[in-house]
Order: structure tokens, then sequence, then C-alpha cells
């Protein structure tokens, strides 16, 4: 915290060391079911031939990632023999022995190396890195925001998943990116694809970044596009990079006919428009709408009760979600939802591209928008925007306010992956500590035109206090709890949406007037 | 960033820690029938809640002494009591008398830990930070980086989140009582700004402050005498100072009626009969126990690897020998800070006589080491070096408890922890000549009779060689299995390397403080 000289790096090993032994601390604390998950994974790729790893099906939990990621597991299988061989063995279901537990959250902690490099690669990228004092350098910041994000921590280290890992293969990606090494970038982000299918979202954004800002080597000189500087030599480079990535991938599979076999597993479609807990997105608004309507309904003698579908009076905790008043969404309809709401955003980085920087932008946007209108969407997927968006936030004061709204909404809504008592006061000390830092570093960053957040959106996120102190504390103790279990989580979901929302529309705006903000900084 | 943030994320890092270390076992975690620590605790509040005062520390139908009977000293007790009602109210199950014994699951575990970690916010954690953010020189960030280092010993944060135990009461009490000293010494009384203590200050006095806690702390456990003599020395050499025919006559007479009435307080209800007070003292110390238990890094069991001294001596030899012993050790530094009682004094004295007490009394527990890490604590902002190394080393010594306490994960983690964070924070390695040793003088009297030395260079390479040993030394003792013939040798060989740590740690620390220089003029000008 306190480092002699600010010159050397020695503060970013003192950051990178100092969350990595947290992470160790944190190794004995409860963990999901994605700790079988991944257990299950590291049997099935160890003990199978690559032709059944997708059609293995002993436990409930079957393979749902791409194939780098099985080849990843099984690399890391031929480690964890050394560990204790039974956890190799499908059969073994909900096996979690002392030293499988220590293998599986050290596995995840090394991996986490790919991030701390990355981060590092980020702080290189940054525009302006001056900062008289440690403590309100951007560098120090971003590093803070991004290694010690509580997202990360409660997800991986505690809930169990490679986030860490593959956050860092993104943000690797995005730095090459930012250092015009684009090739690279492309290629960091197919494997990233190949190991983890949700990025899927946020290919669009790369898509057309590549081919507007890669392909075509020359603008015009009011931005826009210009036509006969495309390269196709350019062009030809990027398809092969990322058609081997994806032969290397796909190909065996392709090669024994699975690839039906394996793309039904990577998309299952059978899941319900929301996670049991719903997502803050714009579906937990329409379902709150849609139970708000069906009361109302009732009490005007509108609706009659018998003709409701019984699943929306106990909902919140069942999979499938009838709407009783509002009309039932369809996958389609989402998909067509997700695409419209990241359009505008594409065709603005096409039409006038502003760098790496736009293209983050529009990045965080198409992120942001699957989790608003996405099918079935986990709260993690929130991740995915706030991560990115660190770079952006210590760069402008206007992303640093939309980061925080984003962040500390987003991460509230983790709160209930981790439901046990044991970790209720890690969990908020974790958030307090990440909040804190967030908030006063970025504030002393920006600390030239007053307070980041207007009163509104500082009551708003006060808010949160009471809405957790209510949520955890006072509601159990009540006789509610026996009979809707369920409010608590809604009412968490709901309040998060509006602030996510409220992020989202905010990213928007700045994206779509976003050079001229370039602009007036160049003026200054 | 301003200086409330910077305090709340290090405290946040400290709970944060605390609370993960939590997650692990307890000292005697499902092994019946005697269990551990935490049994223990569990079970003085089971007797407490239970029976009425005057049984709590006979040996009755209901009451077997045992079986973890009680005996510390009577807040302890009354600690317990607060706690049984808590437990009462969520579970009475907890508290039951007798049916209760050896009970464990996880909600209760989780509810010890959340008691220990009430202590902790309550008044562990408000005294480092005013200890260090009043008392200590330099930036504030160098502040906050002290108080970050104290809050991770990891010493403390092993034996009360893991084996279990609330040391915190009276390192409080230790440490508030430093700063009502350091007040006096600095601050002429009442400039301190804070308003609790301000109040409790203009009131009483802080000498008066100083000692009703000192008083409070040795009566939560009466190893708290360990630090007794300095208190005793300061006190009286301040009181000499002022004159004994005058104001300092007051003084005395104020500050002894103070300890007089606290004790009374604290034993009332035990004062209706006098064989109430007897019995408890013969609870607190058992000297039929013998000179030492297990294996504890001090004097005796080092020795007894070459002399049997158990079988040889005589139990009033050996009772005579480490009283004598300990008293020839703490003598030297009590008697120069009663000529000269200042807080650097103090301080180097409270270690000095915590570790005299460690190394040579009788009937030593390895976790009494924290009575001796406590004061060096303090030293961590003047001598880094120094100080890092005996906090790692004083937590190598209680090795072999941490790894039957199954906490061998947690240790390994916050030791190295500590190690990385402070070496880092503080700058150590950095600020290590000679002067910053404290060594000055000592250099300039060997400069005539021996060859000029790189102490400062020596000292670094100690540093890391006893790191590399207790490095393999810990390795060694998990992996690898003793030999049949010698099935303690690790144990051994821990507490032998800690002990000859912890002789060259007294004879620094007395060195330092024997021969200080005239440093309290610079000291001064730097405030």
């Amino acid at each position: 915290m306190a480092a002699p000289m600010p010159n050397d790096h020695s503060w970013f090993f003192a950051l990178a060391l100092g969350v990595s032994f947290l992470k160790c601390l944190l190794i004995n604390a409860y963990h999901s079911t994605d700790f079988e998950v991944h257990r299950n994974w590291l049997a099935l790729t160890h003990s199978l031939p690559v032709s059944q790893w997708y059609y293995e099906a002993t436990s409930e939990w079957t393979l749902d990632y791409p194939p780098l990621f099985a080849w990843f597991e099984y690399g890391l299988s031929h480690i964890a023999q050394f560990f204790d061989k039974e956890m190799l063995v499908v059969q073994n279901l909900n096996y979690a022995s002392p030293a499988t537990v220590l293998f599986q959250r050290l596995s995840v902690i090394a991996a986490d190396v790919v991030l701390i490099h990355a981060v590092k690669e980020c702080c290189k990228c940054l525009r302006e890195d001056k900062g008289k004092d440690l403590l309100g350098k951007p560098s120090f910041i971003l590093t803070g925001l991004l290694l010690w994000n509580f997202g990360l921590l409660i997800v991986d280290h505690i809930h169990f998943q490679y986030n860490g890992f593959l956050f860092g293969v993104l943000l690797l990606s995005i730095a090459r990116h930012f250092q015009n090494r684009h090739l690279e970038g492309a290629l960091l982000f197919s494997i990233l694809l190949n190991l983890k299918h949700i990025y899927l979202y946020i290919a669009p954004a790369y898509g057309i970044f590549l081919l507007r800002c890669f392909c075509f080597t020359q603008n015009n000189p009011d931005g826009s596009l210009q036509w006969r500087s495309f390269s196709v030599l350019r062009l030809v480079a990027l398809g092969t990079i990322v058609l081997s990535t994806f032969a290397v991938s796909f190909g065996p599979f392709i090669a024994l006919g699975q690839l039906p076999q394996v793309l039904s597993r990577l998309f299952p479609f059978k899941r319900g428009l929301c996670h049991a807990y719903w997502a803050p997105n714009i579906w937990a608004l329409y379902n709150i709408a849609d139970k708000a309507f069906s009361i109302l309904g009732v009490k005007l003698k509108l609706l009659d009760i018998s003709k409701l579908p019984k699943a929306s009076m106990t909902g919140g905790l069942v999979q499938e979600f009838q709407h009783s008043v509002l009309p039932s969404v369809s996958p389609l309809a989402t998909l067509a939802c997700t695409l419209l709401s990241v359009l505008p955003a594409l065709f603005r980085i096409w039409h006038r591209p502003n760098g790496a920087r736009g293209f983050l932008r529009c990045l965080v946007v198409c992120a942001l928008g699957s989790f608003m209108f996405g099918w079935h969407v986990h709260e993690k997927a929130i991740l995915m925007a706030i991560l990115p968006l660190s770079l952006l936030a210590v760069e402008s004061r206007e992303d640093a306010r939309t980061f925080l709204i984003l962040s500390i909404t987003g991460h509230y809504s983790l709160f209930p992956l981790l439901f046990t008592t044991q970790e209720l006061p890690i969990k908020i000390f974790l958030m307090l500590l990440f909040t804190i830092f967030s908030l006063t570093s970025l504030k002393t960053l920006f600390s030239k035109g007053g307070a980041l957040l207007n009163p509104l959106e500082a009551t708003y996120l006060l808010g949160l206090i009471p809405l957790e102190l209510i949520c955890e504390f006072v509601y159990p103790l009540t006789v509610w709890q026996k009979t809707f279990p369920f409010l608590p989580l809604m009412f968490t979901s709901v309040y998060c949406a509006l602030g996510v929302a409220y992020a989202f529309i905010r990213l928007y705006i700045s994206l779509l007037t976003c050079s001229d903000t370039t602009k007036r900084l160049k003026t200054h | 960033m301003e200086n409330w943030s910077l305090i709340s994320l290090c405290v946040l890092l400290g709970l944060t820690a605390r609370w993960a270390v939590s997650f692990h076992s307890y000292s005697g975690a499902g092994k019946p029938p005697m269990f551990g620590d935490y049994e223990a605790q569990r079970h003085w509040q089971e007797v407490t809640y239970n029976l009425p005062v005057r049984e709590w520390y006979f040996n009755t139908t209901n009451n077997d002494l045992n079986y973890w009977g009680l005996d510390y000293p009577p807040l302890t007790a009354y600690h317990s009591l607060v706690c049984a009602y808590v437990a009462k109210l969520l579970n009475p199950e907890w508290v039951e008398l007798n049916a209760s014994r050896g009970y464990e699951s996880h909600t209760h575990k989780l509810f010890m830990r959340a008691t220990v970690l009430f202590a902790d916010i309550l008044i562990y954690i408000p005294a480092v930070l005013v200890y260090c953010f009043y008392f200590c020189d330099g930036s504030s960030k160098q502040k906050v980086a002290t108080a970050l280092c104290i809050l991770l010993y990891p010493g403390l944060v092993l034996i009360d989140y893991g084996h279990f135990q609330y040391p915190l009461l009276f390192t409080l009490i230790l440490l508030c009582t430093c700063i009502v000293f350091n007040c006096i010494f600095r601050y002429n009384c009442v400039s301190l700004g804070l308003a609790l203590w301000g109040i409790l200050g203009l009131g009483l006095g802080w000498d008066l402050f100083g000692s009703l806690a000192f008083t409070l702390a040795l009566n939560y456990k009466q190893m708290e005498l360990y630090h007794s003599l300095p208190f005793f020395c300061y006190l009286l050499g301040k009181c000499i100072k002022q004159g004994l025919t005058g104001r300092g006559l007051f003084l005395l007479a104020k500050i002894s009626l103070t300890v007089l009435v606290t004790f009374a307080l604290c034993w009332m209800p035990f004062l209706s009969d006098p064989k109430q007070p007897l019995q408890v003292l013969n609870r607190l110390f058992p000297v039929d126990r013998g000179l030492f238990e297990d294996k504890v890094a001090n004097t005796w069991c080092s020795l007894n690897v070459l002399i049997k001294i158990k079988t040889l001596l005589s139990r009033e030899t050996q009772l005579f020998l480490s009283f004598a012993l300990t008293l020839l050790f703490i003598l030297p530094s009590s008697l120069k800070l009663l000529s000269k009682p200042t807080l650097w004094q103090f301080k180097l004295a409270l270690v000095n006589s915590s570790l005299a007490f460690f190394l040579f009394s009788f009937q030593v527990h390895e976790k009494s080491i924290l009575l001796a890490a406590l004061p060096v604590c303090l030293f961590v902002n003047e001598i880094p070096l120094i100080a890092i190394w005996f906090l790692l080393t004083s937590t190598f010594s209680m090795l072999p408890l941490l790894v039957k306490d199954g906490l061998l994960l947690p240790y390994v983690v916050t030791s190295l922890a500590f190690l990385f964070l402070s070496l880092y924070l503080l700058s150590a390695l950095e600020r290590s000549t000679d002067e910053e040793l404290r060594l000055g003088l000592y250099h300039k009297l060997t400069l005539h009779c021996l060859p000029k030395l790189n102490l400062s260079r020596i000292i670094k390479w100690k540093f890391w060689f006893s790191l590399v040993a207790m490095a393999a030394l810990s390795f060694t003792s998990v992996w690898l299995e003793p030999p049949a013939k010698l099935p303690d040798l690790f144990p051994v060989l821990v507490s032998v390397l800690s002990f000859l740590h912890f002789l060259g740690f007294i004879i620094y620390f007395n060195l330092v403080q024997l021969m200080e220089p005239q440093r309290k003029k610079s000291q001064k000008k730097t405030n």
C-alpha cells in the first residue's frame, strides 16, 4: 500500500502476491456444484478417449465447454494424479477429498498467472500514467480494480470457476489490440472462444473492429471509411488464424463426425428464460412487471386466479417461469432483442471506429447488451462487462462514474451466489474492500471536477445497504421466510437490474457521443 | 486517497484474513474425549452459566475440574458468562449442563468464531489503529502499513481464529495501556483527540486509566504477570522522578488505590469466603504440573535434550532455579527502566521481561510466546527487520501445535504473506543500517577491541539463513516421517531452533535497552 519507491514495479508484485495469498486462504471455503462439474471434467478427459468426451453422461454435469477447455482439463488431470488419483475416476461422483480440494483450488490460483500477466500488459496501454503519488497512479488503480476484483474473487475462489484465467486471455487480447498487434489479439480471442463459448457475445465487437480497423488500412480525413484501402492480405491472415484455431479445436470432432453432438452440448436451449435466481437484467424487470400486473389484475377483479398459471405465484425459484399477463418470451425473441441492442453500437464503430478505445467501449456494450437481453443469463456474466470497463474507468471521468454504478450493483447482485452463513462475513468484507477501494481511488484520480456520483446515484447505491440488511438479517427472522423464501432474491435482482440498466444506457450514450469527448480531450 | 479509506481498507484486509483463517479447523476438532481449547472455552460458558459463582473454581458433582476446569482469573469467567447468555439465546443445547460436553456443530463453530471476531472488532483493532496513528512516526501511509502488519501478524490470527482462544482481551488491555503511557509521555495527558478515551483520561488521569486497564488484563489472564514488572517499574520510576515526598507520593497513592479497587471489584463475588480466593489462586498457578509441558521453545525444554532436568532436580529446586533465572534476566532491564521511565525504555522492558518469563519461568505454554510477540509488534515501525524476524520465529515455534490442529495451510500462507508484505511495506531490508538496528553504540564500543564488522550485513544474512532453516524444518517436519526411535524428533528440533532464536533476541533487546544512546532529543524533534 505504501511503497517507498513509486517508480519501480514492486507494487505490482505486492498487489499480485497479496491477492494470491488471500486466494490460498480461501481454499477451505464453501464451493458450489461447479467444483464437482470441473472434477468430473478432469475425470472424464483423463480416463476416456477423445471420442467419448462429449457423449459421456455418468454425471449430470456433462462437458459443456468447447474442446480447448476440455484439453486444458486434460492437461490439469496429469498433474492431478499426483495429488489424488481417486478424483480422476468418472464414477466417483461428488468426490471431494482434501487433496482434491487443494489441487482444484491451486489450479485456479495458478491459472490466474495469465490474468496477472494480462493486467501487467494492460497497465502499459494506459494513455497517461503519471501520478506523483503511487496510490493516485492510474496503473496502480487499474491493477487493484482487476486483480482484486470482488466478483472474480468470489466466483473463482469461493464459488469455484476458472474465470480469472479466461478473463486473463480476454484482457491480454484487448491489450494486444491497444498495442496495434491485431493478429495476436485475434489469435488470443479465437483461443478464448474455444475455451468458453460465452464470449461469443462479444464476438460481434471483435469482428466489426478487426474488419474495419485492421482490414481497411486507411481512413478518410473525417474518420469515415476509405473503401479502396481494403487489404486482402490482412483479411486472409486474419481468416487463417481464426479458422486454424477452430480447426485445431473442433477438427478432431468434425473428423469423428461428432459436431452436432458437441454443439448440442454447448448450446442447450432447454433451459428457461431466467436462471433460478434472476440475473439483474431486463427480464427480471419484465417478470416483476408481469407479477405486479397479475396481482393488480386479481385485486381489480380483471383476472381470474384459477386461470393464471400456477408457477407465477411461487416464481423466482422455478426454472420455468410462465408469464401470466405479459406475453411469454421465446429464445428467438431474446436473441432478436440482444442483436437489436448491440446493432447501433456496432454500426457506430463501423462508421467512426475511434481506435482501440472505441472498440473496447463497443465490447463492453455488447457484453452488457447480451447480459440485459440474453436467454438464461447467469448473474456471473456481469463480470464480462465490469472487467473490461475497468480499463476505461481509469481514463475518463464519465466512464469512472458508469463503472462505479455498474460494478457496485453488479457485484452486489452476485451476493446470492454465496448463501452459506459461514461466507456471509467474508463476502461483505471483500465487497466493502473492493467498493471502498474503487470509490476512493477513482475519486482521487478525478478529484478535479467535484463528486463523481450525483446525489440520486449515490442514494441508489447507498440503498443497497438497507437492502442487504433486510434480505440477509431481518427477513430470515420474519414469518414470511417460510411462505415466500424467494422474495429477498427477487428484490435483489430487481433493485440491481435498475442500476445495471442505467449503467447500460449511460454507456450507450457515451459510445454514441464518444468522438466528441476525445476531441475535447485533445483541445485541452 | 484519504486516510479514512486507507484505514478501512487495512482493517477490512485484516478482517478478511481473520475470517478466512476461521474456515479451518480448531483445536481438538472431532477428537473425543478431551477435545481441545475450543471445548475448554465452550465448557467454561456452560459452567459459568449453570453454576453459582461459588462453585466455579471448586470440584463439585456438577463441575469436574479435571475436564477443562476453569483455570483463568475471574474476568475470563465473566466473559464466558456473557457469551453463554448469547449462546443460550441462540441455541440452549450449546450450554446445557453436562449434556453439552463435546458439543460440536457447524453453527456452533460459527457462533464461537463470531464471538472472537466481535471482540476483535470491538477492542483489538481499534487499539492497534490508535497506537499506529497516534504514536508511530512517519507519514500516514507508513502508519497504515504498520497497522496492516500488526493486524496480519500470523501468530495471533492463527491462535485466535484457528486454534481458538480469546487472547485479544488482554491484548487490548496491554495495547491501550501502552497508549496511555504514550499519552503521558508525549502529549501530557489531555491533548489526545479521542472522545471516549479523552473523557476517561480527563476523569481519571492517564496513569490511573493505564493501571486500571492493566489490572483488568491481569484479571483476565494470569499470564499477564509477564508484563507486570515493567509496568510496576515504569510507574514507580515516574513517581520517583516527580519526587517521592511531594507529587510523586500522591501519584503513587492514587495508582495503588486504583489497582486495589479494581482488584477488589473483580474478585468481589469470591471475597465472601476466604477459602474461595485461595482456591482460585490454586487453580491459576498449578505448581504441581511440572517445569514444562509438551515441547516449548524455552530453556528447560531445550536443556532437557542434553540433561534430564525434570528427573534430576527436585521440584523445589526446579521452582527456585527457574525463579532465580527469570529474575536475573528481568532485573537489568527493569532497573534501567526504573531510572529512566520513557516510552522507548518501557516498550523494550516489556519485550525483555516477557521473553525472560517465557524462556526461564515455570510451566510455560508454547502459546505464551504471543505475550512477548505483542510488545515486539510495537517495534515493527522502529526496528522492522528484527521485529519481523521475531514475529515469524514466534509463529514458527508454534508449528507442532498448529500442525496438530490441522492449521498447516493457513500457517504457511499467512506466514509467507506476512513475510512478503511486511518486508515490502516497511521496506525492512533497506532500513537496516547499524543506526536503525539501534546498534550504533555497540558498534562504537567494539571498534576499539574488535576488527570492524558490518553488523547490518551480518544480521541480514542471518535473517535469510534462519528463514531458510525454519522453512526447511517446517517442510521436513510435515512431509517426512520421523525415525522410529525418535518420534518427537521434529517438534524437539523446532523448539530448540526457536529457543536459540529467542535467546538471541533477548540478548539483542537487552543490549539495545541497556546501551540506549541519548536519542530522546532527536525523537522529540521528529514529533
